[in-house]
């Protein structure tokens, strides 16, 4: 009798009449996903039906409960962890008193030629992170790319346009403000070996100047300068010589070898080897990728 | 120093590069570059392991000219350069087979970005394994993580888009508990390459000051890694993300994806935390005992499944059960056993994922079962390839999945009673299970009686590529599953030397 339910229960889900799936985006079907469906099974009088029912309501009841004592635990746990840290700002903490600050500090300045020791850690000592942190950036624009690329320009609404592009405070604003900005944002990145600043904040800077731009003028007057072809030229000439120099001089380190670049005397523009032509570098992709988000986000265009 | 020692940072260097270059290029091109690259790094990769394998030591390699613990560097050992070898092979095998899912569902227009996408994983892949900075492993995590999300996404559809949101958050999660983790373990040894870490883990554990930082920091590393990975109490968003996505999304993030971070953790183990202060400190039960949770909440979870490819991913779920179980199974054989996991699973289930979308697709587009009856007849050369992969899967003898079942045995005959018994039982019983939901979906698709919404019969001439790049899956597989014992010497070396 036993046998024969087994063998009756197997038959059943073995044709798939038991759908005890908790697809959660069942509804969210696009497209011909499954044609020529059979008719779905009589599901009124099915028990398991009615457990998966009783499932969604406990889990609903316990989720909020659990995920709190969870959330205060770990909290807890991790409050503890940091009491028995060593103390912040003392200066014999074992992150202070290591051979690497040590020697960072010691003799960064004549072995990166960086008045900026952060910027020497960052483009000398650490460059590869460094390398890797800045194709983050490329991969986080290509992947809002994939979602929001429009295909073309559709027409524009030129009554939206007469709306958004009158407003004339904020024109003169960004008139007398935009070239101050961008100024200040090289400034910040040509200055990086030299002073705090560098590629990444520079970039910022600038493509904020760039963003303010956009949005106070017409939007084709910068499009002309800066669209789809030359923002990727652009980001692929900067990366490419990132990565490229970034290559020449691992390989050179690893086997022993002079670089070309040298040190130079810490202080003058020219100086720190690489770390100024990578800060360029930096600032370029940061600044177009700034203003790339501005523009895929607002027009899905760049 | 053989010239050949420069290969990972001229792999890394390219394929970063190509990315860039992929992404102005036409979506053909691309796809040549992206194939080029990862059979290229297979290449270099085999011959660095033989170099490697031939010298004896593992190699440190500056990135740049200083030494650690002030500057980058990366580590090329034996296991290293076998496991980037064999994922690179992956890579490109599946990108080979994987063109026809792709062309119906990925826009024309944004082809390009999906083989860009392709060459970063490639890049971050590589430098995962091959890093010796914590750091550096924590700026690829993050390459890995935005571009799996992108060629999850890429399929542009509602059920796509909110299964990439899904595993976006929890993929962001185990970064954010990784970053924790590794600045708490800054915080008390002051360093972030790995030789030096691991003299100052010792040096803690010695004298025990900072003992629960170090194991806070342990098991925010371990947890970040594992929710990235999938280990069972968050294998939850598997089911939708690798049932929404492209098959060939789905076999490159079971595959690679989760297989690289699973052995980023491995080598923390080895040479972070070290493997006497990981073994004593008890985070090791923890793990066995999810995992072994993991392998049967997976199998039955794909049990309850009526869609090929939910059931294909929560599979998935059971078997990372599997690499996390030998990992607190024991140091050696346990190790040894969930090394010859990662490969047995990163050789099935791209292929796998791939077979099962292709047959759905000669049935135009169905995915339950019900659907999919006589599928194998209509797409004879996927129908085989899915049956193969499938037995595999099970651990049938001759294919490698019976291998790591039989050294899954061995090590836990030699560990400790109280992981015997239920190890034991664990594989039995999840044997069992993965036979039966295999050896059903194997049944559905070779039925006599077709389902009436299939599409033309597709010819073997039809997909020539996708036939090469299933044959030489199953090829290796056969080939490792033969010739083992070699193979297991080379891992045991490799374990020897980590």
């Amino acid at each position: 009798m036993k046998k024969r339910k087994i063998r009756e229960f197997l038959r059943e889900w073995d044709e798939g009449n038991f759908d005890f799936t908790m697809e959660t985006m069942g509804d969210l079907h696009q497209g011909p996903e499954d044609p020529g469906r059979l008719p779905p099974p009589d599901w009124k009088n099915q028990p398991l039906r009615k457990a998966e029912a009783s499932e969604v309501k406990a889990f609903r009841a316990l989720y909020p409960v659990l995920s709190v004592l969870l959330l205060v635990s770990v909290i807890g746990f991790l409050l503890i962890t940091v009491l028995q840290l060593p103390p912040f700002n003392s200066a014999d903490t074992p992150a202070n008193t290591s051979e690497v600050i040590e020697r960072y500090v010691a003799k960064g300045l004549t072995e990166t030629g960086a008045v900026n020791i952060v910027a020497g850690i960052i483009l000398d000592y650490r460059a590869f992170d460094t390398l890797g942190e800045s194709h983050v950036l490329f991969t986080a624009v290509v992947a809002v790319m994939i979602l929001l690329l429009l295909p073309e320009e559709e027409k524009e609404n030129r009554e939206e346009y007469r709306i958004l592009h009158s407003d004339l405070i904020l024109k003169n604003t960004a008139r007398l403000l935009v070239p101050f900005i961008l100024m200040f944002g090289v400034y910040i990145i040509l200055n990086g070996h030299l002073g705090p600043g560098g590629g990444f904040s520079g970039g910022a800077v600038i493509g904020g100047g760039l963003i303010l731009y956009a949005a106070s003028f017409d939007r084709r007057r910068l499009q002309k300068v800066l669209n789809m072809n030359t923002y990727r030229l652009i980001v692929l000439a900067a990366l490419s010589f990132y990565s490229l120099a970034k290559c020449n001089s691992f390989f050179c380190g690893a086997n022993g070898l002079e670089t070309i670049f040298t040190t130079g005397t810490p202080g003058a523009i020219f100086s720190a080897g690489l770390i100024l032509p990578l800060n360029i570098a930096v600032g370029i992709v940061v600044s177009c990728t700034m203003y790339g988000f501005y523009a895929i986000f607002t027009r899905g265009r760049i | 120093m053989s010239f050949c020692v420069n290969f990972p940072l001229f792999l890394i260097v390219l394929s970063l590069l190509f990315s860039v270059i992929s992404s102005v290029l036409h979506k053909k091109a691309a796809r040549v570059l992206s194939l080029v690259l990862s059979g290229l790094s297979a290449a270099a990769n085999f011959v660095l392991f033989l170099y490697v394998m031939k010298s004896g030591e593992n190699v440190t390699y500056l990135m740049g000219h200083f030494p650690h613990p002030w500057g980058n560097e990366l580590r090329i050992g034996l296991l290293e350069a076998l496991f980037s070898a064999a994922f690179s092979l992956i890579l490109f095998l599946t990108l080979l087979g994987g063109k026809a899912p792709l062309l119906t569902r990925v826009e024309e227009r944004k082809g390009q970005f999906y083989y860009c996408m392709c060459d970063l994983i490639q890049a971050s892949l590589l430098s995962l394994v091959y890093t010796n900075d914590l750091f550096t492993g924590y700026v690829f995590i993050e390459i890995c993580t935005i571009a799996s999300c992108g060629i999850l996404m890429i399929r542009e559809n509602g059920k796509t888009i909110l299964a990439s949101v899904r595993y976006m958050i929890f993929s962001l999660i185990g970064s954010g508990l990784f970053l924790l983790g590794v600045i708490l373990l800054y915080d008390i040894t002051g360093h972030l390459l790995m030789p030096n870490l691991k003299e100052s883990v010792r040096e803690i554990a010695a004298c025990g000051s900072y003992r629960l930082p170090l194991l806070a920091s342990m098991s925010l590393i371990i947890i970040g890694l594992s929710v990235k990975s999938g280990l069972c109490p968050f294998h939850l968003w598997m089911a939708d993300t690798y049932g929404a996505a492209i098959p060939t999304s789905s076999g490159i993030l079971s595959g690679l994806i989760s297989k690289g971070y699973i052995f980023l953790l491995i080598k923390i183990i080895f040479d972070v935390f070290g493997t006497e202060v990981f073994y004593a400190s008890g985070v090791h039960n923890v793990l066995y005992a999810l995992g072994a949770l993991g392998i049967i909440a997976g199998s039955v979870a794909a049990m309850r499944e009526n869609n090929i490819l939910r059931m294909s991913a929560y599979s998935s779920a059971a078997q990372i059960g599997y690499i996390y179980m030998g990992l607190g199974l024991s140091p050696v054989l346990g190790m040894e056993a969930s090394l010859f996991h990662i490969l047995v699973h990163a050789f099935t289930k791209p292929p796998l994922f791939l077979a099962a979308g292709l047959l759905s697709d000669s049935m135009g587009g169905a995915k339950k079962f019900r659907n999919l009856q006589g599928a194998g007849y209509v797409n004879p050369a996927a129908g085989a390839a899915f049956s193969f992969e499938a037995f595999s899967m099970i651990g049938l003898p001759l294919t490698m999945g019976f291998i790591s079942k039989y050294l899954f045995g061995i090590a836990a005959f030699e560990s400790t009673h109280h992981k015997m018994i239920p190890t034991l039982l664990v594989l039995a019983v999840s044997t069992v299970l993965n036979t039966l939901y295999f050896a059903r979906t194997i049944l559905r698709i070779y039925n006599r009686e077709i389902s009436p919404n299939h599409g033309e019969k597709v010819t073997v001439r039809s997909e020539k590529l996708y036939l090469l790049s299933a044959l030489a899956f199953v090829l290796l597989n056969l080939f490792f599953g033969t010739a083992a014992k070699p193979f297991i010497d080379i891992l045991a070396e490799g374990i020897a030397h980590f």
